[in-house]
């Protein structure tokens, strides 16, 4: 089922004249209502009525995230905080957390977004969807269950953690769609099996998973394991959260809600934009949103956009899979490394748990990359040579696919971060 | 005689084997023979326990990775020369060792072996060690 026809299947020039109004719109409210937008467009000569389609997108300023933290928390709001009906804020792994404020109207466009990615999953209002997304400032956890709700699917709002009343409810509740991150959905499935629950014995059939990158092998991995459809979900806080975009049973790239963020490839080292298809960074700009717009907003996250229609039916344009974040991405003596690739190959390897810690240092001039691996139980050996040809196959694999030598260490099962919410896998001790 | 040892894969990390011992201990499982092989971020802890099921559940239990082997064990005389005619038998034989442990007192000594063929090494042993 397609939630909303109208806007996931325009034609490509209906959404062209679509999203030109409303980015006419939103220039006009941030340039008379947010002092910062309207020195920075002062600053390149740029005026409301320059912006006469969506095509003149390219003259506006960009917006980061440390422009976030500048104006925090809501200098970047164009309206009054009485209209604020939320807020929601981003974990702060990299310094002070950034705070979005939504209002009634941009909560109704979020659990819209919500619902066309859950019907993207093929669920309907039948559905029993589990909710193991953090609740609280992380827009997952309520993101979800209030496009659940819209839906008319039955929530189970059980939050991340608490393992072993995740697999009650799943029993117990009949669940059907799982919603919480990759890794969570991995460790639910470990603890399934250590609980000696079959999962093809549970209703379970679909996850809808989000909030950190994952490899395609992840996804098979975990689909394997809980014999269920993973699907993508994907989001940020400061533009929304899960359900900008989100995969389809065809698995070919995320179908964004174009009609409420427009998406730009920018090359990375230039900042133009990029022709259809090349991987960039991504930046989005606020079409609808109304207590906190930004224009050209940067992500740092690293993906192409396709906007053939796709077969399911839908025309709205498709970014692929995000591979890492720029930011995410280390320079291990001149190579670019992306957490995500080390992930692949370690999903290709039994012997290998799906876990793993990356550990960046410097010996003398040399950078080291170390990647410490836990060992499936199944092929613990009490004999150090078979061991140490694990470690060989599991290094191999990974020189190869880096192109750089790696070290790789083995650690005890169970011992390496199992997360809830976004697993950190790379620790840079690299004092630069 | 072929008997089953208690192998642990460990962290090489201060007080990750006291660990081990301890819950061993408090389970009051005894251990009567032990040796590690280290590498530079892991050990493996081989042991003969007294209650090698019991000693395998708690340590399991207490997140370990732990399994069980099959392993020889032979009793010499605790004299010169001894290993090396059991060792000689196993390599005439083209039997494998790939680890060996063990101990000795009261005369006698007590060889723990991890051997590529154990149910052959085991009857060529018995037939070596009662005959000679």
């Amino acid at each position: 089922m397609i939630w909303n026809k109208t806007k996931e299947c325009m034609s490509r020039d209906e959404m062209h004249k679509l999203q030109g109004r409303r980015l006419q719109t939103t220039v006009r409210r941030v340039y008379h209502n947010v002092p910062f937008y309207r020195a920075k467009m002062q600053e390149l000569g740029v005026e409301p009525g320059d912006v006469r389609g969506i095509e003149d997108i390219v003259k506006l300023p960009f917006t980061t995230k440390q422009d976030l933290r500048d104006n925090y928390p809501f200098g970047l709001s164009p309206i009054s905080s009485s209209e604020y009906v939320r807020v929601h804020a981003s974990s702060g792994t990299t310094g002070k957390p950034t705070a979005v404020p939504h209002s009634r109207k941009d909560l109704e466009v979020f659990s819209e977004c919500v619902a066309r990615a859950l019907c993207c999953t093929g669920a309907t209002k039948d559905d029993v969807v589990q909710v193991a997304y953090g609740y609280g400032l992380f827009t997952g956890g309520l993101g979800l269950h209030d496009g659940a709700t819209k839906l008319g699917a039955t929530v189970i709002p059980v939050s991340a953690g608490n393992t072993r009343n995740q697999i009650t409810m799943l029993q117990d509740f009949g669940s059907t769609v799982l919603a919480c991150t990759p890794s969570y959905a991995l460790f639910i499935a470990e603890a399934l099996a250590e609980a000696g629950v079959d999962p093809s014995t549970l209703p379970l059939r679909v996850g809808v998973f989000g909030a950190e990158p994952w490899s395609a092998e992840m996804r098979a991995k975990i689909e394997e394991k809980l014999k269920i459809q993973a699907y993508d979900i994907y989001g940020l806080s400061e533009i929304m959260g899960p359900g900008i975009s989100d995969s389809c049973q065809f698995q070919d790239g995320l179908h964004i809600a174009e009609d409420h963020f427009y998406p730009e490839i920018l090359s990375p080292d230039t900042l133009e934009p990029v022709s259809p298809g090349v991987t960039g960074e991504l930046t989005f700009t606020h079409l609808t949103k109304e207590a906190m717009p930004l224009l050209r907003y940067r992500t740092r996250d690293l993906t192409s956009l396709n906007y053939k229609p796709c077969p399911c039916g839908r025309t709205n344009v498709r970014m692929a899979r995000v591979m890492g974040r720029s930011d995410d991405m280390l320079i291990i003596r001149g190579v670019n490394v992306f957490p995500s690739q080390i992930e692949s190959v370690l999903m290709e390897i039994p012997e290998a748990k799906p876990y793993y810690m990356i550990i960046v240092d410097r010996k003398g001039a040399l950078d080291t990359l170390e990647i410490q691996v836990e060992v499936d139980d199944k092929y613990f050996s009490d004999e150090i040579a078979q061991m140490d040809s694990i470690r060989g196959k599991i290094k191999h694999r990974l020189d190869n696919a880096l192109r750089i030598g790696v070290i790789v260490s083995l650690v005890e099962h169970k011992t390496l971060q199992r997360s809830e919410g976004k697993a950190k896998r790379v620790t840079d001790r690299r004092k630069i | 005689m072929i008997i089953r040892q208690l192998s642990v894969f460990l962290a090489n990390e201060t007080g990750r084997m006291r660990e081990l011992v301890k819950i061993l201990g408090d389970a009051k499982v005894n251990i009567t023979a032990l040796s590690i092989a280290e590498t530079a971020d892991y050990g493996i802890v081989r042991m003969i326990a007294d209650d090698t099921e019991k000693g395998l559940k708690v340590l399991r239990d207490a997140g370990f990775s732990a399994k069980t082997t099959e392993v020889l064990q032979v009793e010499t005389k605790d004299e010169p020369g001894a290993l090396s005619g059991v060792l000689g038998k196993l390599a005439d034989e083209g039997i494998n060792v790939e680890y060996i442990y063990g101990h000795s007192g009261h005369g006698l000594s007590h060889v723990i072996m991890r051997v590529s063929d154990p149910e052959r090494a085991s009857g060529l042993l018995r037939d070596y060690l009662s005959g000679g």
